[in-house]
């Protein structure tokens, strides 16, 4: 393709390539500045004691020595695995059950199972104190256990990572060719036997992605300990303690250190499993429908049930905790949980700043990506600056939110550098959000423009039109059902992060998410989780709004397309 | 070229929102560990009287603070600071860190809250003291008795129903641990310590959460202060304030100017407020003991004389060994720290 480009000779098509390359560079340059160098700050500040004097390994062995590490990183491995191995059994066993039986209302329990993505993760940690603390509903289901420690983080943690583990586990099982099935009946196999010799194989890519995904999430995620961990000391955690409690920076830095270690190997392992994965679904396959059975489904709506029943119990007893005067002695209804100008010093102020920074994240977000995927993809560049540039859009999945965030503190609060009048304003947050979040939405759009022929680019040029016409007449609309999602996505995870912008937040950017975490450290629990189902209704809405969208998207392009 | 125009605003229009985060004249950044809910009114009393300043809160709890202010020592974000441990005050004084100024209406101030140095450094606002807040609920379904004295509280059988604060991050966990080891003296201090951790459920990270956690029945006993237990109690949790027999740690809040602010006016004018009767009548709506003599009305909840019950408590000794006694005290009983 590029080929044909140059025996073009015409100069405007050569110009345009220039600039397109120069812009693809620039757009480089900034990815540079928001990922690698925080990062390189970062790991410069672990080595350097508190005057910033170079220590070399001296705060690791100091770490090591007090006997911290050994045991959170313990307790962080134990809780990852085990829910891990809790959330991928359950996850696969309802996105089996969503794809292979005929269950009715399988669109409802789908979308019910994947509510909580809508939510921060401090929001299940909440709701468990109140089903099974102290003065818990169901507490004497534990028969004496306390759920301050592992068992309530592992439970919070497996709540909301489901929804992450269930979609890559549907999108691998809708993937069946149905005559794989086919030639199992014809062989008379028992249905147990076509489970383990068709439908598991055909999803192990699915599963040691979602694997190594729900590892990587409760690994680092702090919310959940946070909340409900009690004395049960956890990496994420500590990174927290060591900067926010004692100020300690250097030691922070170097918990950072340790927890993207861990993250950062499961990414690359699972890069590598990716990479063998060869095309399951060839041009032939044929698409797979469910034949009715009773007793299938009945299994079916039997596997679905535990997980959709813990799902609505945690959000059920979220928003009756918020709207419960003073729990437990007086359970009348109220919402003066709600007004948070009686709560927080700057009442609403905090939400009305996730709006803000959800807004701005989605909108800088969304062009970010696109134009980006758009240049690598759609336009002739530089095959280094590819290469560079795959790595850069892919390397934040590998980082933890919290490393990230202090990485931001060590090199945007720097007195030398110039931008560090960001420190503690919006701009830097969205920034920190925007690249926090980028891999997902990128390989979103990827995979999107793949699906659009590239001679479109090829017949443009040969109608001498410029990439940029062709951009605005054919690409973007075209890729609109995929940039609204993107948008969605963006939104929803600048709603409800934490861990990156806990560090990061100033006095006039304080964000709603991070209330929730203030409030439960000053024991104000109900209004905690006010503010959290706050939260929660609002990535609601937002989903709301985006399927609506979406629909009025298909039906006008469905109209376009069938002219075409 | 018209469709990359409408890209080109676009672009504009996210970069130009991304900047508007525009600075009004005046704003006054406030550290603060005041409970969270008297933050609005605290600043809708300030600005009754001065609308033109408007106050942007930082809050934690009383050790977070400290470290933070400390931490940015070489590159101040706070103008003032309003509502903190005299104890932390000092420590920043130490440091050089307070801007001094004397507001108007000193004199009117009991000289005894208020920094000795010629030109103060800072002012007191109100004092705060440490109570038990005890869940006569709950200690009835565990056959709890009611505890009268700090030595009641290592009986065995309050084994796990004990919460308080971990002194490292709050203020009333502080003073708690301060006050014991000077009514005790430091080696019986550190053994009542040893005994106490046997039944301590868990340190929390700020002073109110016991009371909280003990309003709630997620601990029977929350080792607190007793604007937070009387608060509790009328709202309707079933509370008992306890006020035990060898006295009551305490600690004054205290406001002050940090060097080095761009916007000192607004700061002084804050000071003066601050030092005001008005201010006083304020604080007094949830302390009993404040700062301007013979205005203190009784609160609710609390003891009718409570400056009897409270111990001679060495501000000095109290800053000056904060250091020393928080690493031992980490030493002792980290393990059973939630995360601070």
């Amino acid at each position: 393709m590029s080929q044909m480009s140059l025996s073009l000779p015409t100069l405007l098509v050569r110009q345009e390539r220039r600039l397109l390359s120069l812009l693809f560079v620039i757009l480089l340059l900034l990815l540079l500045l928001v990922l690698p160098a925080p990062l390189f700050s970062l790991l410069s500040r672990s080595l350097a004691d508190a005057q910033g004097q170079y220590v070399g390994l001296a705060n690791f062995r100091a770490y090591l020595d007090s006997g911290a590490l050994q045991r959170a990183l313990g307790h962080s491995l134990w809780v990852a695995g085990l829910s891990t191995l809790i959330v991928i059994s359950s996850a696969f066993a309802a996105a089996w059950a969503l794809t292979r039986t005929r269950l009715p209302g399988r669109g409802w329990i789908r979308a019910a199972l994947l509510l909580p993505i809508l939510a921060p993760s401090l929001l299940p940690a909440i709701s468990l104190i109140y089903l099974f603390g102290e003065q818990g509903l169901l507490k004497s289901w534990l028969a004496g256990q306390s759920i301050y420690g592992p068992l309530g983080i592992v439970m919070g943690s497996c709540f909301w990572t489901f929804p992450h583990a269930l979609m890559i586990l549907l999108t691998a099982l809708s993937q069946a060719d149905a005559r794989h099935y086919e030639a199992a009946e014809v062989l008379r196999a028992s249905s147990w036997r076509t489970f383990f010799c068709v439908t598991l194989p055909n999803a192990r890519y699915g599963l040691v992605s979602a694997a190594f995904v729900v590892f990587i999430l409760v690994f680092t995620d702090f919310g959940v300990p946070k909340v409900i961990g009690g004395n049960y000391d956890m990496l994420a955690t500590d990174v927290y303690k060591q900067v926010i409690g004692q100020q300690r920076f250097e030691m922070g830095a170097v918990v950072s250190v340790l927890l993207l270690l861990p993250a950062l190997l499961a990414f690359l392992a699972d890069r590598w499993v990716q990479q063998r994965q060869a095309a399951t679904l060839t041009a032939r396959a044929v698409p797979f429908t469910p034949k009715p059975d009773r007793l299938r489904d009945l299994r079916g709506a039997l596997l679905l049930t535990p997980p959709l029943l813990f799902i609505l119990a945690v959000i059920g007893m979220a928003v009756y905790a918020s709207l419960v005067r003073y729990w437990p002695y007086n359970l009348q209804l109220s919402l003066a949980n709600y007004q948070f100008e009686r709560l927080l010093g700057d009442g609403w102020g905090s939400y009305l700043n996730s709006l803000r920074l959800a807004g701005l994240t989605l909108l800088a977000g969304t062009s970010l990506v696109f134009l980006n995927a758009w240049l690598s993809q759609r336009t002739p560049q530089p095959k280094p600056l590819l290469g560079a540039f795959q790595l850069l859009a892919l390397l934040p999945l590998a980082i933890p939110g919290m490393t990230l965030g202090l990485g931001y503190i060590f090199f945007f609060n720097h007195p030398d550098n110039p931008l560090n009048g960001l420190y503690g304003g919006m701009t830097l947050l969205v920034l920190c959000t925007l690249v926090h979040f980028y891999s997902v939405p990128h390989l979103n759009l990827l995979t999107a423009f793949k699906q659009l022929d590239s001679e479109f680019e090829a017949v443009g040029e040969s109608l001498r039109a410029s990439r940029a016409q062709i951009l605005c007449r054919v690409t973007l609309p075209l890729s609109l059902p995929a940039l609204l999602d993107v948008a969605l996505y963006f939104f929803v995870n600048a709603m409800t992060t934490v861990s990156a912008v806990v560090f990061l937040y100033g006095p006039d950017s304080n964000l709603a998410a991070i209330s929730v975490l203030n409030l439960d450290d000053a024991g104000q629990t109900a209004g905690a989780a006010a503010m959290a189902v706050c939260i929660m209704a609002t990535c609601a809405l937002a989903k709301l709004l985006h399927s609506l969208l979406g629909l009025y998207l298909v039906r006008r392009q469905g109209a376009w397309r069938g002219q075409a | 070229m018209k469709p990359s125009n409408r890209l080109r605003h676009l672009l504009a229009a996210a970069l130009t929102s991304l900047s508007c985060a525009a600075v009004a004249a005046d704003q006054l950044t406030v550290y603060t560990a005041l409970e969270p809910e008297d933050l609005k009114k605290y600043a809708d009393r300030f600005n009754a009287d001065h609308p033109d300043i408007k106050i942007n809160w930082v809050r934690d709890s009383t050790g977070v603070i400290t470290a933070r202010l400390l931490a940015e020592k070489n590159n101040p974000k706070a103008d003032a600071v309003w509502g903190l441990a005299a104890t932390s005050l000092k420590l920043l004084q130490q440091q050089d860190m307070l801007e001094a100024y004397a507001p108007k209406g000193l004199d009117k101030l009991n000289p005894r809250y208020v920094d000795n140095q010629q030109q103060p450094q800072w002012i007191g606002m109100d004092a705060w003291m440490a109570a038990i807040c005890f869940n006569t609920v709950e200690a009835q379904k565990h056959q709890l008795p009611i505890p009268a004295s700090w030595q009641d509280l290592t009986k065995p059988v309050y084994r796990g129903h004990v919460v308080m604060p971990h002194p490292a991050s709050s203020g009333t966990g502080y003073l708690d641990v301060s006050a014991w080891l000077q009514t005790f003296g430091e080696e019986q201090g550190w053994a009542y310590m040893d005994g106490l951790h046997q039944n301590i459920k868990s340190y929390t990270h700020s002073g109110s959460k016991p009371c909280k956690m003990a309003a709630t029945g997620e601990a029977p006993i929350g080792i607190s202060f007793a604007y937070r237990g009387a608060k509790e109690k009328s709202a309707g949790a079933p509370l008992e304030l306890i006020f035990p027999s060898e006295g009551l740690g305490w600690e004054m809040e205290a406001a002050a100017i940090i060097k080095g602010s761009q916007r000192l006016a607004a700061a002084k004018t804050l000071l003066d407020w601050a030092a005001s009767e008005k201010a006083n009548r304020l604080y007094n709506e949830g302390y009993a003991i404040v700062a301007m003599p013979g205005i203190a009305r009784p609160v609710e909840h609390f003891p009718a004389e409570p400056e009897k019950l409270l111990i001679d408590n060495d501000f000095d000794w109290a800053a000056e060994s904060r250091e020393r006694i928080l690493a031992e005290w980490q030493k002792r009983y980290e393990g059973k720290a939630e995360a601070q």
